[in-house]
C-alpha cells in the first residue's frame, strides 16, 4: 500500500502502530556500527524503481541532521543510511514514509546482504575464468598440431597459469570434500576435488615428461563452471531466517509495578511473578499474561489474534502478552511467568516447526548422493580393467582421469541452481521475494492452499458495510456523534456519511463500551456494543455497532474488513489450477462464513488458536499432503513454518515476513499462484536438465572408459553439456510478468514528494 | 618463435590487466546495484552529501 492509497486516519492517533512493531531499540538492535559515532542500517523500499524515487528517498533522508549518507539500492531495493548514534533513529522510516514510500527495517542477517561466501565465489569464479580462457588460448594450439618443442612451452605456461588459479578457485571445494571426508561421509565436493586434483597432478607429469595430453584447460574449466553453479547455489540457498530472533526482540522488557504504597517501579520481565499487579498505560506492551483488576479500555490484540480490531476489555477480562493497551491505564495481575507467556509459547512453537522443516530433501542433493559413488565406482573399474587389460599404468590412469573429467558434475551442479536464480528473479521482477531457496521446490507439489483471513484475504482495513435497521437519517446520527472519537469503528462510520457535521452536545467516551452524548433537548444518545446501547448481547464478534437513545436500540451497522481487491481472483485460478482452498482464521465464525462466501471459498475454519492452525498443517504434512500457507500475523508464524511451503504480504508483521518462504511486495493476492504454478514450471525443468546432464553423462561415458576421449573431446562435451543445460533454465523466463503495481498508483506515489517540497 | 616472445607475456599481461580491474570493481562496490547505476545518469540534481 503506498501512501497515497493509504488511509492512515483509521489508527488512533494516541496508539502506537503495532502492525509495524517498529521502535527506537528494535531498530538500532538491526543496526551496526560504521565508523566512529555513527551506525548503519537498511531499510527495504520496495515501491522504488527510477531516478525519482531515489532522489526522493535520498533527499528526504538527507534533509534529517542525524543522517550522515543515504544510498538507494535500486537492485535490491533498500536504502543504507549511515547515521550518528545519538540521533533519533525512529525519524529515519518516518522520513522515507514522508517522501511516499513504504518500507520496513531489514535485518541484516536475515536479508543477507554481506555474504562473504558470495563475493568469494565469484572473485574465484572470475579467477577461473581467467585461466580457463587463456589456457585455452594455448590448448587450441596444441591441438591444431603445434610441434614438440612449442607444445612443451605451451603445457608449461598452462601450468603456469593453472596452478596458482586451481590452488585458489579450488578452495571451496576443496575444503567442503576434506570437512566431508573427515567425518567420513562423501559429497558432491569428493569426485569434483579429486577429479580436478588427479587431472592437474596428472598434467604436470605429462608436462614433466614431454607427453601428448595435458589436462590443465580441462580442470580450470570444470572449475569455472562449478563455480558458476555454485554462485547461484548459493544465491539461493543463503537466506538465512531468524523468526525466532525477531520474536524476542517484540517482547517488552519489563513492565510497571504497581508498589502498595501506590507508587510504580520498574520491574525485568524475567522478575514478573504470578500474582504481582502492574500498571499498564496507554500504548504500552503486555510482557505477561494477565488479567484485569481496575479499569477498562481497549487493546490491540492483533498480534496474538491477528484481529484487527481492538478488543474491550474491563476488570476480569484476561490480556495475552504482546497485547497493546489502546486507551487508559490498566490495573493488571500476572496470571504466569514471562518464560509461559503467550510470546514466548510462540518461539517454542516456531522453534518445533522449523525442525520439521528440513525433512525435504533438496533434488540436487539427492542426485549427489547417487551420483558421487557411481562416478567412483567407474573410475576404478576403468583403471583396474586397463591395468588388467594391457598392464600400462601410465594409459590406465589417463582414461580414470578423462573418466572422472568427463563425469564430473558440471551439467549437473548447473541444472538445479541456474534454474532457481531464473525463477527468482521472475519472481523478483514480479514483486515477491524468494527468502528461502528451497521454497520453489517445496511450491511444486503444493495441491492446497490455506489462507489466513484478516490482513491477506482482506486488507486489515475497516470500513462500514451497510445499515442492519433503524431509519435512513441514523447513519448520519451515528456518524455526527462518531466524530468525536478516534476510534477505528467511529473512524470508519465517520467515512461513510462524510457529510454529517459534528453532533452538538456534551460527548462522554466510555472506554471498551462506547460513546455517550446527552442531548440538548433532553434525552440519551449512545453508540457503541449492544448491551451498553440497552441491546441483548448478539454474536456479532465486534462487527456491529449499535446506536441507542434513551436504553433501547434504534439502529444497528454492520462493518467488514476490506477484502483485497483481486482475492477473488486469485482464488479463482487457484481452483482452476486444481488446487484447493481453505481459509484458516483466528476470527469468528460469522466474519469468516461472511468472506468465505464472498471469495468462493467452501472449506473455513473460523476461531483457530495459533496451536490449532499449526497442528492442522502438520496433520496435512503427516498425511503426505502439501499446502501452502498464505497469513502475516504473528499468530499464523507457526502455521507459517510448519506448512510445507509459506508465502505472507508485504504488509505482515516481522516475524510472519521472516516465517515466510515467499514475501509478495505487490499487494495483489495474484502473487500465489503465480508463484504456485511458476515453481510448478521450474520444478519440469529441473527434472528435465537433470534428465539432459545424466544422458549426456550415459553417451560420455562409455566414451571415455574406452580410452577415446582426448582432451579436445573433454573440453567440447563439457562446455556444449553445460550451455545446453543453462539455455534450458532460460526458458523460464518467457511468458508475461505479474505487474507489480499499476502505473497510475506508482505515479500517485512519486508525486507525493513533490508535493511536500512546494 | 620470436613473435612468440612477444604476444604471449603481452596476451597473459592483458588478461591479468582485465582480471585485475574486474577484482578491483568488485571489491570498490561497483557492481552492488547496476540498476541504480543506470537510473542514476538520469539525475540532473548536484551530487548530494553521501
Amino acid at each position: 500500500m503506498s501512501a497515497a492509497t493509504a488511509v492512515p486516519d483509521l489508527d488512533p492517533p494516541a496508539a502506537p502502530t503495532t502492525r509495524e512493531s517498529e521502535d527506537a531499540e528494535a531498530l538500532l538492535a538491526l543496526s551496526r556500527a560504521a565508523g566512529p559515532d555513527c551506525r548503519q542500517i537498511e531499510f527495504a523500499v520496495p515501491d522504488a524503481y527510477c531516478v525519482t524515487c531515489i532522489n526522493a528517498i535520498e533527499g528526504g533522508l538527507a534533509k534529517l541532521p542525524q543522517v550522515k549518507s543515504a544510498r538507494v539500492n535500486l537492485s535490491q531495493r533498500w536504502v543504507r543510511v549511515v547515521f550518528a548514534s545519538d540521533g533519533d533513529v525512529l525519524a529515519i522510516p518516518a522520513a522515507i514514509r514522508r517522501s511516499g514510500y513504504r518500507t520496513h527495517a531489514l535485518d541484516p542477517v536475515a536479508d543477507g546482504q554481506h555474504d562473504s561466501v558470495m563475493s568469494e565465489l565469484i572473485r574465484a569464479t572470475a579467477v577461473a575464468g581467467f585461466a580457463a580462457g587463456n589456457i585455452m588460448l594455448f590448448s587450441v594450439s596444441v591441438w591444431s598440431g603445434a610441434d614438440a618443442t612449442t607444445r612443451d612451452m605451451f603445457h608449461w605456461l598452462s601450468a603456469l597459469i593453472a596452478i596458482p588459479a586451481i590452488a585458489y578457485a579450488g578452495r571451496p571445494f576443496f575444503r567442503s570434500a576434506f570437512a566431508a571426508l573427515r567425518v567420513g561421509r562423501t559429497n558432491m565436493d569428493v569426485p569434483i576435488t579429486i577429479g580436478v586434483l588427479l587431472a592437474t597432478a596428472l598434467s604436470l607429469y605429462e608436462t614433466f615428461t614431454s607427453g601428448a595430453h595435458a589436462y590443465f584447460d580441462a580442470s580450470t574449466m570444470l572449475l569455472f563452471f562449478l563455480l558458476v553453479g555454485r554462485s547461484f547455489d548459493h544465491l539461493m540457498r543463503e537466506r538465512a531466517r531468524g523468526a525466532v530472533a525477531n520474536l524476542a526482540r517484540l517482547m517488552p522488557r519489563g513492565a510497571h509495578r504497581l508498589l502498595p504504597d501506590g507508587t510504580t517501579a520498574f520491574v525485568a520481565a524475567e522478575a514478573i511473578e504470578p500474582g504481582m499487579a502492574l500498571l499498564l498505560r496507554a500504548g504500552e506492551r503486555l510482557p505477561v499474561d494477565c488479567r484485569v483488576t481496575a479499569g477498562s479500555g481497549d487493546v490491540d490484540c492483533s498480534i496474538v489474534t491477528g484481529e484487527s480490531m481492538a478488543v474491550a476489555v474491563h476488570a476480569g477480562s484476561e490480556i495475552a502478552a504482546g497485547a497493546v493497551n489502546l486507551s487508559g491505564p490498566l490495573t493488571v495481575a500476572a496470571l504466569r511467568p514471562a518464560s509461559q507467556s503467550f510470546l514466548a509459547q510462540m518461539a517454542e512453537l516456531m522453534e518445533s516447526a522449523e525442525s520439521g522443516r528440513t525433512a525435504h530433501r533438496r533434488i540436487a542433493d539427492h542426485a549427489a548422493s547417487i551420483y558421487a559413488p557411481v562416478i567412483h565406482l567407474s573410475a576404478l573399474a576403468t583403471f583396474i580393467g586397463w591395468v588388467v587389460m594391457t598392464s600400462d599404468w601410465h594409459t590406465a590412469l589417463m582414461n580414470a582421469v578423462a573418466v572422472l573429467i568427463i563425469t564430473c558434475p558440471c551439467a549437473l551442479a548447473l541444472a538445479v541452481p541456474i534454474v532457481q536464480a531464473v525463477a527468482a528473479g521472475r519472481l523478483f521482477r514480479s514483486g515477491i521475494m524468494m527468502r528461502d531457496g528451497t521454497g520453489l521446490e517445496r511450491a511444486a507439489r503444493v495441491t492446497e492452499v490455506a489462507f489466513d483471513k484478516t490482513g491477506t484475504l482482506t486488507l486489515g482495513r475497516i470500513r462500514f458495510a451497510g445499515q442492519l435497521s433503524g431509519r435512513e437519517g441514523d447513519l448520519a446520527l451515528a456518524a455526527a456523534l462518531a466524530r468525536h472519537s478516534h476510534h477505528p469503528l467511529s473512524r470508519a462510520l465517520v467515512a461513510a456519511a462524510p457529510d454529517a457535521p459534528a453532533l452538538v452536545a456534551a460527548v462522554r467516551e466510555v472506554p471498551g463500551e462506547g460513546l455517550e452524548a446527552s442531548l440538548v433537548g433532553g434525552g440519551m444518545l449512545r453508540l457503541g456494543s449492544a448491551p451498553f446501547c440497552g441491546g441483548a448481547e448478539g454474536d456479532s464478534g465486534g462487527t456491529e455497532v449499535c446506536l441507542g437513545r434513551d436504553g433501547r436500540v434504534i439502529a444497528v451497522f454492520a462493518f467488514e474488513d476490506v477484502i483485497r481487491p483481486d482475492a477473488a481472483e486469485a482464488v479463482a485460478s487457484l481452483v482452476a489450477s486444481g488446487r484447493e482452498v481453505e481459509i484458516l482464521s483466528g476470527d469468528g465464525a460469522s466474519a469468516v462464513a461472511r468472506v468465505a462466501r464472498r471469495l468462493g471459498i467452501a472449506r473455513f475454519a473460523a476461531r483457530l488458536s495459533p496451536e490449532a492452525k499449526m497442528a492442522r498443517l502438520a496433520d496435512a504434512a503427516s498425511e503426505g499432503r502439501a499446502v501452502m500457507m498464505v497469513g502475516d500475523g504473528i499468530n499464523d508464524a507457526p502455521a507459517l513454518r510448519a506448512a510445507t511451503v509459506s508465502m505472507a504480504p508485504a504488509s505482515a508483521s516481522d516475524i510472519g515476513r521472516s516465517a515466510a518462504d515467499f514475501v509478495f511486495m505487490n499487494e495483489r493476492l495474484a502473487s500465489v499462484p503465480f508463484t504456485l504454478d511458476l515453481a510448478r514450471r521450474a520444478d519440469r525443468l529441473v527434472r528435465q536438465n537433470l534428465a539432459l546432464a545424466i544422458g549426456y553423462n550415459a553417451l560420455a561415458l562409455p566414451l571415455a572408459v574406452a580410452g577415446y576421449v582426448t582432451p579436445l573431446v573433454a573440453a567440447v562435451a563439457m562446455s556444449s553439456s553445460s550451455i545446453l543445460v543453462v539455455a534450458n533454465a532460460l526458458r523460464l523466463s518467457l511468458g508475461p510478468d505479474l505487474v507489480a503495481k499499476p502505473d497510475g498508483d506508482h505515479a500517485a506515489a512519486t508525486a507525493q514528494p513533490l508535493e511536500g517540497a512546494l | 618463435m620470436n613473435g612468440l616472445v612477444i604476444l604471449i607475456p603481452s596476451a597473459i599481461g592483458l588478461g591479468l590487466v582485465a582480471l585485475f580491474t574486474f577484482l578491483w570493481s568488485l571489491r570498490s562496490g561497483q557492481y552492488d546495484d547496476l540498476k541504480g547505476a543506470s537510473e542514476r545518469i538520469l539525475d540532473d540534481e548536484p551530487p548530494r552529501r553521501g
